[in-house]
């Protein structure tokens, strides 16, 4: 069928990311280009908690613990070490070993949806006050001051792999967010393809039936979880590398809440609708905050209740349901009934 | 005494829901390749049952062996892999999925990639989907679902298999297919059955279990069941009043 046309758009697709990425610093001044580096990391992050709660059905309203522990992981590390390279995968191996503990606790504990919200949240807010209070020189780990509520300013920034005196420029820089951005898109993307995504969708659709066929949702749940804990680390480092500063406000509430907003407003249950979410919703963030006359929060709260009302899918489901409408069907349907458009996966959290 | 070990044996099962009790002291033996019938009137507790033979819920108090090996209490997925497959009273399937895909989930646990291909075709011929094959699970009839579940009950190839009410929302047609389709499964495996529509049971019906009030009433053939003056009474009797 057209399964051959879809696959040379995707090709294409990604051979023009990988293109675009590549000319940006030559078309776009320094300020642009690091406000992109950061939409890129903040992407990262967005893939992270699309991935469970849209894959794997889990509704994490802490998403920020895993981004927040994988930058304060990479800041001691990167100041201890004087070199990126080990500091970045502490970034992603600390983030997904706590992601494992929690996630055996909720997960085996067969604890419900609505509590896993709540623990998400609470374990947010305990890791932002106690990195708060933080303050004074007793709380050192090895050379790195942790400095509270203030955050540790001049964190080393990325440099050449095991090559500390080779630091990124700040075109190095996005160039390599973005392309992590893409590699992380394209991972799990193909895990989804992969068996073991399909796995994970399943028990998204139906935890009792799966469990009934012998998939253990338990341990799908975890390993989804500690995936997208990891994830949110590695998003974390990338943060952390684009402003060379790391304090408590990574761990805040109103960013889970924000990761959340992307999702729902770029579309649920994709990959590419939470990466526009983010992109749009930062770039109406950034440019309010430019100017007085209007509270970002407000625009924001705004945007989220405009999109519920009238766009729930979110902007790539309805964009995809246009196009399908659009293009004629030319696939001769012999006898099957009508395919509807994919029954929405449901947020874990409203069932 | 060189009995043959029972292909599933329940002794004294007990399930309490704070005061009610849902199953009292249920003492159930199933040998191979067995086919039965569990009647009683809604709430005699036949679905509390599968539901712990298939660790969805965890006995009161009471043993269950499958093959001599006590699987009460244990988890669910342990227990399908064990070899119990069911058929729940209220369709359990992946509604955002594709018919070809709820069935190759049940598929490929046994079956190496190689032979998925072939063996999700075969399910899907048997349960007469294959024009559905792409279909979303979702925008399906209730009585496709439930073909849908049998499919992947049978795709997993389980010794056992256990069917919650499978002819509900069914034609008269699709009853009869689904009564042969459990008397073809039934030449391999052993199969129990719950079901309210009575010409059914008599299609497919040997040996018939009728629960009342949460206990075993009475335990024969089916003739001799269906004759019975007490079944007539609490379950019979009240269905031809009605």
């Amino acid at each position: 069928m057209d399964k051959r046309l879809r696959l040379a758009l995707q090709a294409a697709g990604i051979v023009v990311a990988i293109g675009v990425i590549a000319i940006v610093p030559s078309v776009i001044e320094l300020f642009g280009l690091m406000q992109l580096t950061l939409f890129a990391a903040m992407s990262v992050l967005a893939l992270s908690l699309a991935f469970i709660w849209g894959y794997g059905g889990i509704l994490s309203f802490g998403q920020t613990a895993f981004f927040g522990l994988g930058g304060y992981a990479y800041a001691i590390a990167a100041v201890n070490f004087q070199d990126s390279t080990p500091a970045i995968l502490l970034a992603i191996v600390v983030p997904a070993l706590f992601a494992a503990i929690l996630g055996y606790f909720i997960f085996f504990g067969r604890i419900s949806d609505v509590y896993l919200g709540v623990i998400t949240l609470t374990v947010t807010l305990i890791l932002f006050n106690s990195v708060n209070s933080t303050s004074g020189d007793a709380y050192k780990i090895g050379k790195a001051l942790l400095g509270g509520f203030n955050g540790m300013p001049a964190v080393p920034t990325f440099n050449m792999p095991f090559d500390p005196s080779t630091v990124l420029s700040p075109e190095q820089s996005w160039w390599t967010t973005a392309y992590v951005l893409l590699a992380v898109f394209l991972l799990l993307r193909l895990l989804l393809a992969l068996p073991a995504g399909r796995v994970i969708v399943a028990v998204r659709e139906n935890e009792v039936r799966a469990s009934l066929l012998g998939y253990d949702p338990r341990l799908v749940k975890c390993l989804t979880f500690i995936l997208g804990g990891a994830i949110a680390g590695l998003a974390g480092a990338l943060y952390v590398n684009w402003g060379a500063f790391v304090s408590p406000t990574i761990f805040s509430l109103s960013l889970s809440a924000e990761i959340i907003i992307w999702i729902t407003v770029g579309g649920l249950g994709t990959l590419l609708g939470p990466i526009i979410g983010c992109v749009v919703i930062e770039y109406i963030v950034a440019y309010i905050g430019s100017q007085q006359l209007l509270n970002s929060n407000l625009v924001l709260g705004g945007v989220l209740v405009v999109f519920v009302l009238l766009l729930p899918k979110g902007i790539v489901p309805t964009a995809r349901d246009l196009v399908m409408r659009l293009i004629p069907q030319n696939k001769p349907k012999t006898n099957g009934p009508p395919v509807q458009s994919a029954a929405a996966p449901h947020p874990a959290g409203a069932e | 005494m060189a009995d043959l070990v029972p292909l599933l044996k329940a002794e004294h099962l007990t399930m309490r829901f704070g005061g009610v009790v849902a199953n009292d002291d249920i003492t159930f033996t199933l040998q191979e390749m067995e086919l039965r019938c569990l009647i009683g009137p809604n709430g005699a507790g036949k679905s509390t049952f599968f539901k712990m033979l298939t660790g969805q819920l965890v006995p009161t108090s009471g043993t269950i062996a499958f093959r001599g090996m006590p699987i009460a209490g244990k988890a669910s997925h342990e227990i399908a892999r064990m070899g119990i497959g069911i058929k729940t009273q209220v369709p359990n399937v992946f509604n955002g999925l594709s018919v070809r895909e709820n069935i190759w989930l049940a598929v490929r646990r046994k079956a190496t990639p190689r032979q998925q291909g072939p063996a999700v075709d075969a399910v899907l011929e048997m349960i007469r989907l294959t024009d559905y094959a792409d279909s979303i699970v979702a925008t399906l009839s209730h009585g496709q679902r439930q073909w849908v579940e049998i499919g992947m009950v049978l795709a997993a190839e389980p010794e056992l298999i256990l069917l919650d009410e499978p002819a509900a929302g069914m034609t008269d047609e699709e009853t009869f297919h689904t009564a042969a389709i459990i008397r073809e499964i039934n030449q391999t495996r052993a199969i129990v059955v719950v079901e309210h529509d009575m010409e059914f049971i008599k299609q497919i019906a040997k040996r018939v279990t009728v629960f009342h009030q949460g206990r075993v009433l009475v335990e024969d053939t089916v003739d001799k069941v269906l004759a019975d003056s007490r079944v007539r009474d609490v379950y019979l009797g009240k269905k031809v009043a009605a």
